[in-house]
């Protein structure tokens, strides 16, 4: 259960600094009126820390199912995986995709609906090749005999590509609306915030991915073997 | 009024109650009296801080209560008071941690001299094996499990030739040697469980998990599955008897011949 | 005497208010059914989970009757029995406590209470409670199928939860179950996120976080916790469904099945074990945390003096909170796991005390020198520190790994978390539900009926639960259909079974007394009025009882003061609304 831990435990000082940065030491029955001292709720749109908050459940999400691995892979029975080739491409794919939002969410702050257009179909399409691909890697590993059942280590790939891959869909979902509006519309307000918060979510799924990937691939493993034996 | 009088008598009949009532642990029949000890401890501990505050509440309503003219006092902390009760209860809860985790280091470790005796859990029925005159257990794995081997005790291993077993009967344990239980389930979760033993772990499938203890009283006690593991929970019963060493080594050389006889033609 | 910079006092300029912004509800449908407003979506979830609940109370009816008296109820087997047991115990946690505290109080207090128009993401709010409707009705469904639902405990554990022999572990009832559980988790977390973020960014002006009522704290809080915990079931969840469904391996090892072994190998059962406590320990929380929150604000406002200590308060909460996720492994001290985790978890469960206990002194120390009006929420209150007390003690026997051993999986155990879990917030929710029914409603609830109810509530709880501890320090273990023989129980533990069952029975019943005040006040209540309690909090200060969609007319409030200024010196009432400037208040007088 370490990686859930860790991951907490990341999230503990950046509740702190934001609890201290809002006071809960003062004494606040010394304080009358309107306080101007203290910051207020931040200026922030509520749909980002919206996001913020629902990005810290998902990565809760992925911290325990990489804590469940790690406990269920020190079993005797477990058999690596030989990861499909096709996975770089596609993980070239998702950074592509990512790549493209980001140009996508700077066109729209500097109002550049053109490039706006082309960075979010790229973005949606490149997402889309990477979904294929991971589907496309299903097939060959299940062709090559590594069957869901057969071991826990199959199990637990297509366990964890599979949630991510829908997230990437969910997520697909609403770059789709939002690609629909911003073909549509004139580049309000409400669009860049959109487009901010898919860039966002896209950088956060990328980010998820890799690290999936190295613990797919072993190297986290290998990591924290070495990490332990500069401890002791 | 009313209220107040009402919470003095919940206090003083919580504490009649826990010394009157003819429910109690049963007499304990194994080394662990440390265990009783550690629960006269925080029974003593906790029945005083229960005890102080509703009585303390009752008075408060009582006090305290509304009457035309009352003004409450506006007072928002205090950090002397707040800090002072803070240090209590560390105190208080130090005393019951230490002894707990003191005895706790002595529970999980096991004595050199103990003896091996695997309780194997399957629904819903307790079986048993017990080392025959080589001291020694075979090993055993689930896959061996067959009708004609319910336990899944390895043939290849001369260490399991001699030993004994007893399915759905009683295990028969000596007073005053030390046993460490080996447990382990064929199927589901279970959990062996001796009341008189003050002892209790779950039997996992797919791994062996220990206790142990030492009878200090002969006589014949009762095992109770205490994990849920399917309808069959509740009738999941053995027993333990506990008996004198000479009756003991007699018991265990007449089974040893019987259970050798049983495994002679299969280990050829 | 004041050491923050003030702003201008009273002089604060309205907040504009932003119509566009608003939603407006403009048929029967929307207003009433597919409602995007917090106040409607509040009620939605209390009346499901209120229905709920009454489900689980009479399994355990069911259940008490089978114990009290066992083999007179032919209809209820051991199959029966336990599917009793774990839909009851799920119901209770998750479907009802959970959805009640969050769903319910959440809803309709944090927007009020922070001076919010509504929550900040209300479609997405009125989601949440249509697919916590799915997950209850996939849950009650299991009780139709082949086989009904499963009987495995609430805890589920496997390999025993997906095997043939647990009533639906072959059937549909586990699949449902865990179906239900991840629709659930997936419509809370809507709800959640929905819960959290307007606390951080709907508060009116002037509401600095410890200016907030302890009862938005609890739940904003507990809400944070459960956004982390609940993954943690779904984990466990997907995981278990998988090997229910497709025959995967991730909690199943190698084992045989009435004597045949089974095509499994390697899997771990523990690592559910940990799955399920990682987020079954913070659940306990999640439950506790509103209601401590609740409890806070009822007796403050009926004992007329402001809640001892808030800033402890404020910082035990939070302690409590993040202590709550390094525990978990305490209800695992005899599962086999690594036997040296005892002494960390042991140490943890321990230290999590001292943050609670300091909250008890402080709930007492508010009645201390208080102006106590014995009103029916104070009743409830008061009573909850009792039976909170009581649990909480006895978790301290239970969290001490050693003294754990041999009362684990007994009937202390069901005692303990009832008292804690069961008992205690329940009280704080009828508490609440008396303290704020004038708000939702323009009625009061009848008090005579109140007072009936409480005093049967309280009483017949406390005498089910507390012999109860006994029988399972004699040995009796949990989840029993039957004690049967057991050599060290002596016949007059049958008579007190028969006794709990009675008294169960009673409790029950005057459940429909309460039922019948909702609804009988709801026409023939005495009117109320705004702030029937003279309460400070903002709730209380809405220009309409009930308040509106978007609560609070054309101008929102602005700020003052904390929620806490009752019985101010020198102020001319024995209360300071919140939103209430300087006024006559606090002229010449010293704050200290
Ligand atoms: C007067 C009200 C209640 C009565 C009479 C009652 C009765 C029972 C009984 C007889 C059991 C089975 C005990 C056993 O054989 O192991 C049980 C289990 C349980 N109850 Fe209650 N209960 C009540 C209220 C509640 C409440 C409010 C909660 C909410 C937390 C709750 C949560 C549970 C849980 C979690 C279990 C364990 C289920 C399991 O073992 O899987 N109960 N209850
Ligand atoms: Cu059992
Ligand atoms: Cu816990």
């Amino acid at each position: 259960m370490s990686s859930i831990l860790l991951f907490l435990s990341a999230l503990l000082p950046i509740g702190m600094w934001w609890l201290l940065r809002q006071g809960v030491m003062s004494k606040p029955w010394l304080e009358q009126g309107v306080v101007e001292g203290l910051p207020g709720p931040p200026p922030t749109s509520a749909a980002k820390v919206g996001l913020g908050v629902f990005l810290a459940v998902i990565g809760s999400l992925f911290a325990l199912f990489i804590s469940a691995y790690a406990v269920r892979m020190q079993m005797p029975d477990w058999r690596d995986v030989p990861l499909p080739n096709i996975l770089w491409l596609n993980s070239g794919m998702l950074l592509l995709s990512s790549i493209a939002l980001q140009g996508a969410r700077n066109a729209a702050r500097d109002g550049d609906a053109m490039a706006l257009k082309i960075g979010l179909l790229a973005a949606g399409v490149t997402a889309l090749a990477f979904v294929s691909g991971q589907l496309l890697a299903w097939r060959q590993l299940t062709g090559n005999g590594y069957l869901l059942t057969s071991n826990s280590a199959n199990a637990f790939f297509y366990v964890l590509t599979g949630i991510h891959g829908l997230h990437v869909l969910g997520g697909l979902a609403v770059l789709g609306r939002t690609t629909a509006a911003a073909w549509r519309g004139r580049l309000s307000e409400r669009l860049k915030l959109s487009v901010e918060l898919c860039a966002i979510y896209w950088h956060f799924l990328l980010v998820v991915w890799l690290i999936l990937l190295s613990i797919l691939a072993g190297w986290a493993g290998s990591f924290v073997e070495i990490c332990r034996q500069l401890l002791t | 009024m009313a209220v107040a009088l009402i919470l003095v008598l919940i206090t003083v009949g919580s504490v009649a109650f826990h010394l009157l009532s003819p429910w109690w642990w049963t007499p304990i029949a194994s080394n662990w009296a440390y265990i009783d000890s550690t629960i006269i401890i925080t029974f003593w501990i906790t029945g005083a801080v229960f005890v102080a505050v509703v009585l303390f509440m009752a008075y408060c309503v009582y006090r305290f209560r509304h009457q035309p003219g009352r003004q409450a006092h506006y007072e928002p902390e205090s950090r002397r008071l707040e800090l002072w009760l803070t240090v209590v209860t560390g105190v208080g809860v130090a005393a019951m941690l230490a002894p707990g985790l003191f005895v706790w280091r002595q529970f999980i470790t096991v004595p050199q001299d103990a003896t091996d005796v695997e309780i194997l859990g399957q629904q819903w029925q307790w079986s048993f094996r017990l080392p025959g005159p080589d001291g020694k257990l075979g090993v055993s794995d689930t896959r061996l499990i067959s009708p004609d081997n319910p336990l899944g005790v390895s043939r290849e291993d001369p260490a399991g030739q001699d030993d004994v077993i007893v399915e759905g009967g009683e295990l028969r344990l000596p007073i005053g040697k030390p046993i460490k239980a080996l447990l382990r389930s064929v199927d589901v979760i279970h959990d062996f469980y001796v009341p008189e033993m003050r002892a209790k772990m779950d039997l996992v499938p797919g791994q062996v998990s220990y206790i142990w203890f030492t009878p200090t009283r002969t006589g014949t006690f009762e095992i109770l599955c205490a994990e849920l593991c399917g309808v069959g929970h509740a009738q999941m019963r053995g027993t333990v008897v506990v008996q004198e060493q000479s009756d003991y080594q007699a018991w265990l050389q007449d089974q040893a011949s019987r259970s050798f006889a049983r495994l002679a033609p299969a280990a050829q | 005497m004041v050491d923050v910079p003030l702003g201008s006092i009273g002089a604060a300029p309205a907040a504009a208010v932003d119509d566009v912004e608003l939603y407006h509800p403009h048929s029967w449908l929307t207003k009433y059914v597919f409602s995007q407003d917090a106040k409607i979506i509040a009620i939605q979830y209390s009346l499901t989970a209120l229905s709920v609940g009454l489900i689980a109370l009479v399994l355990s009816w069911l259940m008490r009757l089978q114990l009290g008296f066992p083999g007179v109820f032919s209809f209820i087997d051991a199959n029966a029995y336990y599917q009793f047991i774990t839909m009851h115990g799920m119901m209770m946690v998750v479907y009802v406590l959970t959805a009640l505290f969050l769903g319910g109080f959440g809803n309709y207090l944090i927007p009020l209470m922070v001076g919010a128009r509504d929550m900040v993401f209300p479609y997405v709010n009125m989601l949440s409670f249509w697919i916590y409707l799915l997950a209850v009705l996939i849950l009650v469904a299991s009780f139709f199928t082949p086989g009904g639902p499963t009987g495995a405990g609430w805890t589920l554990y496997p390999p025993q939860a997906i095997m043939s022999g647990t009533p639906g572990g072959q059937d549909w009832g586990i699949i449902l179950m865990l179906v239900s559980l991840m629709v659930f988790i997936i419509g809370f977390t809507m709800g959640g996120l929905n819960y959290v973020v307007t606390v951080l960014q709907a508060r009116a002006r002037g509401m600095t976080l410890m200016r907030m009522p302890l009862t938005v704290w609890g739940i904003f809080t507990a809400s944070f916790m459960a956004l982390l915990a609940f993954p943690a079931l779904f984990v466990g969840a997907v995981m278990m469904l998988f090997d229910r469904a497709l025959g995967t391996s991730f909690f199943m090892p190698a084992i045989a099945e009435m004597g045949q072994p089974l095509e499994r190998s390697g899997g771990s059962p523990l690592l559910f074990q940990h799955l399920f406590w990682f987020f079954g320990h913070p659940e306990v929380y999640i439950v506790a945390l509103p209601a401590f929150g609740i409890v806070s604000d009822l007796i403050s406002t009926h004992a007329r003096r402001n809640i001892f200590g808030y800033r402890m308060m404020v910082w035990a909460l939070l302690a409590i909170g993040a202590l709550s996720f390094v525990v978990w492994a305490h209800h695992m001290y005899v599962s086999g796991m690594n036997p040296y985790f005892g002494f960390f978890f042991a140490t943890t469960t321990l230290i999590i005390a001292i943050p609670t206990a300091i909250k008890v002194y402080n709930w007492v120390l508010t009645l201390w020198r208080g102006d106590i009006h014995l009103t029916v929420p104070m009743l409830f209150a008061l009573a909850f520190i009792v039976t909170f007390l009581n649990g909480g003690l006895t978790g301290l026997f239970l969290g001490n790994v050693v003294v754990d051993v041999p009362l684990s999986d007994t009937m202390f155990v069901v005692a303990h978390f009832h008292m804690v879990m069961g008992v205690a917030p329940i009280l704080v929710i009828f508490g609440a539900i008396y303290h704020w029914y004038p708000k939702v409603t323009g009625r009061m609830l009848n008090d005579a009926l109140g007072k009936l109810h409480f005093w049967i509530t309280f009483l017949g709880a406390y005498a089910i639960f507390f012999p109860m501890h006994y029988l399972g320090l004699m040995g009796v273990p949990r989840r029993y259909y039957e004690i049967g023989e057991m050599s060290f129980v002596p016949p007059s533990a049958h008579m007190l079974n028969a006794f709990i069952t009675i008294v169960a029975l009673i409790v029950g019943a005057i459940q429909l007394v309460f039922v019948f005040n909702l609804f009988w006040s709801l026409r023939h209540g005495r009117p109320s009025g705004g702030n029937p309690w003279r309460a400070t909090t903002l709730e209380w200060q809405t220009p309409e009882t009930p308040p509106p969609h978007g609560n609070w007319g054309r101008e929102l409030p602005v700020v003052h003061r904390w929620a806490y200024d009752y019985s101010v010196p020198g102020a001319a009432e024995d209360f300071l609304p919140q939103n209430q400037p300087n006024a006559q208040a606090r002229q010449g007088t010293s704050n200290e």
